[in-house]
This record gives C-alpha cells, structure tokens and sequence, in this order.
C-alpha cells in the first residue's frame, strides 16, 4: 500500500459553477479532467494524504492584504473568498501540525492581484497567497516567508504588495516579459528601497524547457532561499510553462514540475494558472502532488511528451545563465542597491499606470513611502481609477518603527475627504482597518 | 409474510413479519465454522408449521463473504490491470496472481496505448497453470471506455471458468479500489454462488420454494440470482440490518442519529428524513478499500463489557473488551458492572460487580455508587462525543461547488435512537448530555432480523457523455450510444432513469413502488480554441435505500406490541 513519506493536505476546490466568461480560459471546466485523474488514481485514499474542506475567508482576512475599492463585496465573488480561505485552512492545518505540506488546487487564481484593488487583472481578483501568509503571521507570528512564483506569467500582483516588505522575499520566474502578459518582471525589478533585493525576477525565454527551469531552481532559487532563511516557503504553483498551454510559449513538463517540486519541497503550494486542462493539468497537478507526498511520480507521463523534441536551444541555456548570473549577482549587493535607492530621500515617490485586463480598467497611482532603516516604511498610495473612483490608501507596515506608524496615522487623517471617495487605513501593527467616505 | 435472518457473530436472528407485526421470533446460536447449517436451521425453525404460500420471500444477511475475507480463507483470483501514466500500479498488488500489462486510456476515454493481445495471452497461460479459475480484470479509466477490458476479458474468457471485468463492477472514478473491489468479488464469487446454492436446493427439498433475497452494505436487497455475479456487495451487510431495521422508528421529518449499543462496540448511523447516509466512497474491509456502496457507519470500541480505565482522576472506557461484565464471571470491571451496583441490571451477580467497582470509588474517594454513577456517566459521554465527531466528519466532506459550500446541506441532529443491549438504560442520561430526545428502538432486539426483512432493492447506474466526441455511456450496464452535439443532460436523465429501472426490475425491485433520485448530475461546456465544442455531462441516479412498500402497517404493529 502507498504511504506518503510528508503528511501532505490537500484543499481541492474546482469551483464547478464560476466562471469568468463561457468561453474564457478560467471556467466552470479547468479542474474537471484534473478532478477526474485526481479520483481516478485514488490519491485522496493514500495514508498521509489528507483532503480539507476550504473554509470562507473572511474580509479582515483580505484587509490585511489589499484595499477593495468601493468595497471587498463589489469585487470579489464567493468564489474568491473560497479560494483564498482553501490557502487559510491549509495554512493552519501546517501549523497545528496536522500536515507537513499542503497543495491549495483552488480557483479562481490570485498572483496577479496588487495591493489596490479595483477589479479583475489577469484573471485575478485577491491574492491568495499574500491573503494566506498575513494570516499565518497575523496568527502564528510567522516572519521571514518566501514565496517563489513558478507561473508563466510574471507574479507582479504578489510583487507589489510585497515590494516595500525586506521579510518577505518574493522570487517569480516566468517568460520574458517582452514576449508575455504582464509585460513586467525584469530583472532589474528589485523591489523599493526599504527592501531592496527581496523582490527578483529571474526573466526566461521562449521555449525554456526542464533543464532551464530546473537549473535556476537549483542554481539561482536555492543558494538566495539559503541565506535569506525563511520560516516558510510558499510555492505559486502556476502550471502554464507546459508545452502545451495553449496561451504561453514554454516547454516544461508534468516530471519537471513534480522534480521543481520535489528540489523546491515548498511548505505550502497554491495553484495559481495552467489553461491546458485536458493535456497537461491531471498530469502535472498528479506529479506535484506525488512529490510533495515523497511519492515515486515516475510513472507521470503526459500524452506527447518527447524529451528530445522538447530540449531547450544552447542559445536559451546560455541566456539563462547569464540571467542567473545578474540576478545573483544583485541579490548579492542588495544592501548597496538599497542605499543607493535611498540616497539622502525622505521620500521615495512611484508613479504607476496599472491596466485591469479582464475588466478593461485603467488605473493610475502615485506612491509615497517614507524611506526607513528600520522598518519596511510607511506608504501612502493616490488611486484613480476609470471606473470613476478615487482613493487614498495608508497602509502601516507589521514592523512599523515609531516614526513611520506616526506619520501612516497623520496621513490618514489629513487626506482631505473632499478630494478622495474612499480615504482607507490598513494598520498592519494592530490589524486594524478603518476608512472613511467622501463628504 | 417475509423472512428476516440476520447471521452475527454470536446469534443469528430470524424473524418472520407481516400485516400482524411480528408474527415469529428466534435467535439461535451461530456456528461459524458451519454457516450454512445455521442459515439452514433458522430458517426451518421459523418455517415451523408455517404455511409456506403465506411467505412472499425471504431476505437475508449473512457474514459468509465478510468472515470469508477477513479471515483469508478463499480461493486465490487473478487479475490483470492496465495503469498507464500515473501512480504505478504495483502499489496495489493484492497477491501473487497479479499482472500489470501494457496498454492505457485517458481520463476522457481516449485510447493511449493498445491492448497487446500476445502479452495477455501469455499472462493468461501464467495464470491458467497456476490453477487460477477466476480472474478480475481492471483497467485505469475503464469506466470511460470499456474496450480494452472488455478485449482482454475476451481473450482470456475460453481459459478460466470467469471473468470478471472491471466497469461492471462500479461506475465510479477510483483506479485502486476498482481493483480491490473486482478481486474480491472474483474471490467471493464461487463460495457465495455455492452456498445460495446450497440454502435455495435445501429448502426446495423440504418444499420451502420462496424467492431469497440477500442484504447489502448499503441497506438495499437483491434477489439472489442477481447477486450471483455481484457477490461483493453482500460484504459486511450486518451494520445496515440495524439501521434498516430502527428507520421506520425515526420521526419523518429528522435527521436521527441511530446508536446500535453492544457489548464490544457502538456502531452509529445517520438518517435524514428517513434515509440512511451512504458512505462517501465504499467500505473498507482489512487491507481493502472498495468501492462498494455502503451506509455511512462509524463504530467505536465501547460497550457494556469494555475494560474500565482510571488514569489518575480520570475515567476512561474501552476500547479494548476482556470478557463479559464481572456480574457474568467476567475478569475486570465494565459499564455493565456499573449498571448492576446501581441497581438498573440485574440477573447476574451484583456482588462481583462490587467488588470490580470498589477499587475505583476507593481511588476516586467515592462511595460505591457515586463510583458507579461516575463510571456509567463516563460511558454516555464518550459515546455522545464520538457521535460529536461522526457528524464533524459528515459535515466536514469536501465539496466541489460554490453552491454546496455556501448552503450546502449540513447535519444538524435532531433525536436519537438507541438499539441493542444495555440501551435501554442509556436513554435518559443520553439526553441529558446531549439535549436531544433519545428513545429506544422497539422490539430492538430482533430489529437487525425485522430490518433485513423489510429493506427494498437498492441499486444505482452512472453516466458519462461527452457529445464533442459524440457518445454516452453507462459502463456497468455496458450501455453506450452515440449522441449528437446538442445532446442534453436532461436527455441523459431520461436515458439514466430507464437503465436505472432496467437494473432495478433485474434485481428484485417492487416496480410499482420505485423510489429513484438524482445522486450526480454535473454539465460542463466544453471549449477548444476559445469556442464551445460540447458537452461533458456526469449523471449518477438510485434507488434509494429504504423499506418495502407497506412496512408501515408492520412497523406500526411491532411498535404497538413492542414487548419482546
């Protein structure tokens, strides 16, 4: 009989009746051939491996996270608030010790959900991740975390609301940004000034296959992930480097997922994308499953898949290397980046235009922080939004130094209510939120 | 009238029940070793200067294949199983007469690899000198296309008497427990078909031609000559004969918790309205998990002679038993001792139970019977908190829909009946701890006979189409037909329900009085290239577990002269 070597949890939510659109790639069908390999092979019935039932997540939980504008009802759906309660009611089960990892397969997605929210982008509404991991330290007193994003597209929701964070060190790999939605995640993207180096961006070219993704794991991935020593590593299981997905050009595999996974060996893995449902996703979801258990997965084995046919370009090799190389290299001198970044500012200042695909919104912000030595920094964002609504949002960090928790507060209260529909407060050093509307 | 026989493990019970309630009642001691006399013997004694055109038929509930299992004392099956891609199948060998072959479908139903017809016949010579006779074959995704398990049963058909292919023996997804189920149905096959054989010639010849019906796990019947290929799902039928046997007592409109109190054990059960709750996935049997349908029972090991534990301050009862209550010249003290000091049981020697109990009033700094009252208190709320985590568990299975997981339904008890034993006296400190009315099953102590005689035939049919490749399916019933694109799952249903009372009418279902419902019933658009292709359609129907058509005036009659 089969024996899982970790206790693995798994939360499995396909959300059979949510769909963005009938035909779009994120519907009722995604995980239903996944579901139906999942079933079929029995996994739910291997000692150590054990099924959970997501909990709702609550709205306090997604206040520690983002500001909803107008409100958290009006952008997210029930499913949302499954998807990111699937990640909590892991999250806990790891604490409580009741599992020694855990796989959240929940839709909707979340990675490409920023701190300010005023509707979908890239399919994604709130950040289950970010949502799980203020949880585990709002709750448990976690720390230091690490969240790797293995997803095709550049993660750059997560990376926003963790840019200002030196205690969250947030790596995303994906495919080139020039070739690719977002369009981000280059590697010079190094987060802001109070955290420089714990955001990177490993950058990959077309075509990019095991032996590329599996050498920046272990190359680049591991030796950062080494010295940054986080108590919890969260893997953004995205699935859409799969030679066969049909909206991304990349050629990993269902064994190069469950070999990441197994060299990886995350604590706590969400899924994020992966749109080809019937070729590539019972297989991959299957070999991550395996590896996280320490289960033998070589017997996974997509239709089609030809290592030979597959093997990345020496030309790809080498760009990844010199990718790795940069990337390790900025890591490296993050403390210099750093104080270069901060100069002789008080202030750092962002000015950003940010697109909502899905719902065709344009939003512009303008960001202030209060660059800080000993804190992640008070920030202020002014958001204006084509959907008509503008807001000013302060968001306190969990660290926050004594100056910096002054200042977010004297913010708060001087925003001129004339000016904004919603003035929001989000003070992570109490969990509180409070906002008022315009007069 | 109808005949109940219920085998336990100690007694055997037989009931003989009609229009007049409980017409005839005996309990006879069980012979393990020797079934097929005590079947035999029940049933002739409550023949007894009976008419025999006055019995319709009898039902019955044996522990034949269960025993069987568990104690591994059948005939070896082979099988031969296709895995493919996935979980490597030598995970789930089950003996050494197990071939893994070449060839694989997908979970749409596409074929992967073929069938080597070489390669099995080279197994299937393996198997034939090894003195194999019957033969499972399973294949991953079978339930999505019957072919290569139905190729390979054809090849190896002509060599051993047979065959049992793996679709036929559930529709569900679950690759690992297909297996097990298929091998232990081939394995049970020709002990169970001998002994029905047996027990229907026997009682011929003593002019006893009635039809016989067997119980199954899910609280269902069906007639024995549809049994004959099925034998798997007589296994472990004795836990529902209690729960058939105690519904008609549950209030209509009620979500009853059923507490079946014995010496060793507490087995639990759940009704809603009347209809027990079937286990999510099959029962599970020694090593085996199985996809045999089943009431969702929960048992722990506390009963009238559990072992008394003090740990410190602290009672614990159970799990473990040593013998009977030191009332009956058992070694150590037990609830039932409890009950005697207190003065609720008698017929037995209260001294003994004294003197069991002293010990612990001494550790307790208790007098005896405050020791007792504690003990006995003890036992009620151990029971009440594992009633506690059987619904948590219920409620705690996973769900797959917004729907579901916003309003989907949720256990909330409401009443409890207590069988068995001691249960009589548990009744009322049970409601105490839990705040919910408890009553007693009537004539409880045959209900486990009376609920095998009036259980109905129970069965259930799964559908899978998929109308962008153009087909619908029903693999148990090796149904399949095309369909057009615009198929729709309401057309599904329809064909769903008339395999349904296909399979029912085969089983034994009083037709007139079918109770069908919806188990399943999933309907996805299916999209290639950003365009709607068509439809995945899932559909599950049954017959719902549940009692013949008029148990009522018969309940109501056992109820009215409860004594027993």
């Amino acid at each position: 009989m089969l024996e899982a070597a970790y206790k693995t949890g798994l939360v499995f939510f396909p959300a059979f009746d949510w769909a963005i659109s009938d035909t779009h790639p994120e519907r009722e069908e995604r995980l239903l051939y996944t579901q139906d390999q999942v079933f079929e092979e029995g996994l739910f019935d291997i000692d150590g491996i054990t099924e959970f039932k997501a909990e709702l997540a609550d709205v306090r939980d997604v206040r520690r996270v983002h500001f909803c504008v107008p409100d958290e009802e009006r952008v997210m759906t029930e499913s949302h608030f499954i998807s990111a309660g699937g990640a909590i009611t892991l999250a806990k089960a790891l604490m409580e010790k009741r599992i020694e990892r855990g796989f959240a397969l929940v839709r909707p997605p979340g990675h490409h959900a920023m701190r300010m929210v005023h509707g979908n982008r890239g399919f994604c509404n709130v950040n289950n991740e970010a949502v799980m991991v203020e949880f585990l330290r709002q709750t448990y007193g976690i720390d230091r975390v690490a969240i790797i994003d293995t997803d095709c597209h550049h993660g750059d929701g997560t990376q926003d609301i963790y840019w200002h964070d030196p205690d969250t060190l947030f790596i995303s790999m994906h495919q080139d940004g020039r070739t690719l939605y977002p369009g981000s995640g280059f590697t010079d993207e190094l987060g802001g000034p109070n955290a420089a180096g714990t955001t990177l961006n490993i950058p990959l070219p077309p075509h990019t296959s095991e032996e590329g993704f599996l050498f920046v794991i272990r190359e680049v991935v591991l030796p950062i992930l080494e010295e940054f020593k986080p108590d919890l590593i969260i893997n953004s299981a995205g699935q859409d480097n799969h030679f066969t997905d049909p909206i991304t050009n990349m050629h990993f595999s269902a064994q190069g997922y469950a070999d990441l996974t197994r060299i990886l060996k995350p604590d706590l893995a969400v899924l994020e994308g992966g749109y080809s449902i019937e070729g590539a996703l019972p297989y991959i979801n299957l070999g991550i499953i395996l590896a996280m258990a320490g289960i033998d997965y070589s017997h996974v084995r997509e239709p089609g898949y030809d290592l030979e046919k597959l093997r990345q370009s020496p030309q790809i090799t080498k760009i990844i290397e010199e990718t790795g190389k940069t990337v390790l290299q900025n890591w490296r001198q993050r403390e210099i980046i750093g104080r270069h970044m901060k100069g002789f500012n008080k202030f750092a200042e962002r000015r950003r235009s940010i697109f909502y695909d899905t719902d065709g919104l344009h939003e512009t912000q303008a960001e202030t922080l209060r660059v800080c030595d000993e804190c992640g920094g008070a920030l202020k964002i002014a958001s204006r939004c084509d959907s008509g609504f503008q807001a000013m949002a302060v968001h306190i960090p969990r660290k926050a130094c004594k100056s910096c928790k002054e200042l977010g507060f004297t913010w708060y209260e001087s925003a001129d209510a004339r000016s904004y529909d919603f003035i929001f407060l989000q003070n992570r050093t109490d969990d509180t939120y409070v906002e008022r509307k315009r007069r | 009238m109808i005949i109940g026989l219920d085998v336990g493990g100690t007694h055997t019970d037989v009931v003989l029940v009609g229009e007049n309630g409980l017409k005839r009642h005996a309990k006879i001691p069980t012979d393990t070793a020797a079934l097929f006399e005590t079947v035999l013997a029940g049933l002739e004694k409550i023949t007894e200067n009976i008419n025999i055109g006055d019995i319709s038929h009898a039902v019955l509930s044996t522990t034949l294949t269960t025993n069987a299992i568990v104690q591994n004392k059948l005939p070896p099956a082979g099988m031969i199983v296709s895995g493919g891609p996935g979980v490597n199948p030598e995970a789930f060998r089950t003996n050494q007469y197990y071939y893994i072959t070449s060839g694989s479908i997908d979970h749409s139903g596409r074929e992967i690899q073929p069938v080597d017809p070489d390669e099995i016949a080279a197994i299937a010579a393996k198997l034939k000198d090894q003195g194999i006779r019957n033969v499972g074959v399973v294949g991953k995704f079978s339930t999505r296309n019957t072919a290569h398990e139905t190729r390979i049963a054809e090849i190896i058909a002509p060599h051993f008497d047979n065959v049992f292919p793996g679709h036929k023996i559930s529709g569900h997804l679950n690759f690992p427990r297909r297996i097990h189920t298929t091998f232990l149905n081939a394995s049970v096959y020709p002990l169970h078909k001998t002994f029905f054989e047996a027990v229907k010639t026997s009682l011929e010849h003593k002019g006893i031609t009635i039809p016989i019906y067997v119980l199954k796990a899910d609280g269902g019947t069906m007639a024995f000559a549809a049994s004959i290929d099925f034998p798997g799902q007589t296994v472990l039928s004795g836990p529902s004969a209690s729960v058939m046997g105690s519904l008609a007592f549950a209030p209509e409109k009620a979500e009853t918790i059923v507490m079946d109190i014995g010496g060793t054990t507490t087995d639990m059960a759940v009704l809603i309205d009347r209809v027990p709750l079937l286990a999510p996935q099959g029962i599970e049997l020694g090593r085996y998990k199985t996809l045999i349908r089943a009431l969702h029972s929960y048992s722990i090991g506390l009963g009238g002679d559990s072992v008394i534990r003090l740990d410190g301050k602290e009672i614990t009862i159970g799990p473990e038993r040593n013998g009977p209550a030191m009332a009956y010249g058992g070694p150590t003290p037990t609830p039932t001792d409890a009950l005697f000091v207190l003065g609720r049981v008698t017929g037995g020697d209260r001294e003994k139970s004294a003197k069991g109990i002293q010990p612990i009033a001494d550790a307790l700094g208790l007098n005896l019977e405050q020791a007792a009252e504690a003990v006995f208190d003890r036992t009620c709320r151990q029971i009440m908190a594992a009633a506690r985590h059987m619904i948590e568990e219920i409620n705690r299975k996973p769900v797959y829909t917004i729907k579901e997981l916003l309003k989907g339904h949720q256990v909330k008890p409401t009443n409890i009946l207590v069988l068995g034993g001691p249960a009589g006296h548990f009744v009322e400190r049970l409601a105490d701890i839990s705040g919910l009315p408890v009553a007693t099953v009537p004539a409880w102590s045959v209900a486990n006979a009376v609920g095998t005689a009036l259980s109905r035939a129970t069965c259930e049919v799964s559908l899978f189409a998929d109308t962008q490749k153009g087909f619908i399916m029903a693999p148990e019933e090796s149904f399949s037909q095309p369909v057009k694109v615009n198929f729709t799952s309401q057309e599904a249903l329809q064909i769903g329900y008339q395999l349904l009372r296909q399979k029912a009418h085969k089983i034994g279902a009083d037709m007139d009085s079918l109770e069908m419902d919806v188990l399943e019933e999933l309907e996805f658009n299916m999209v290639r290239g950003f365009r709607m292709t068509g439809k995945n359609i899932r559909i599950k129907l049954q017959v719902k577990p549940g009692l013949i058509r008029n148990y009522k005036t018969i309940t109501d009659k056992i109820a009215a002269g409860a004594a027993i």
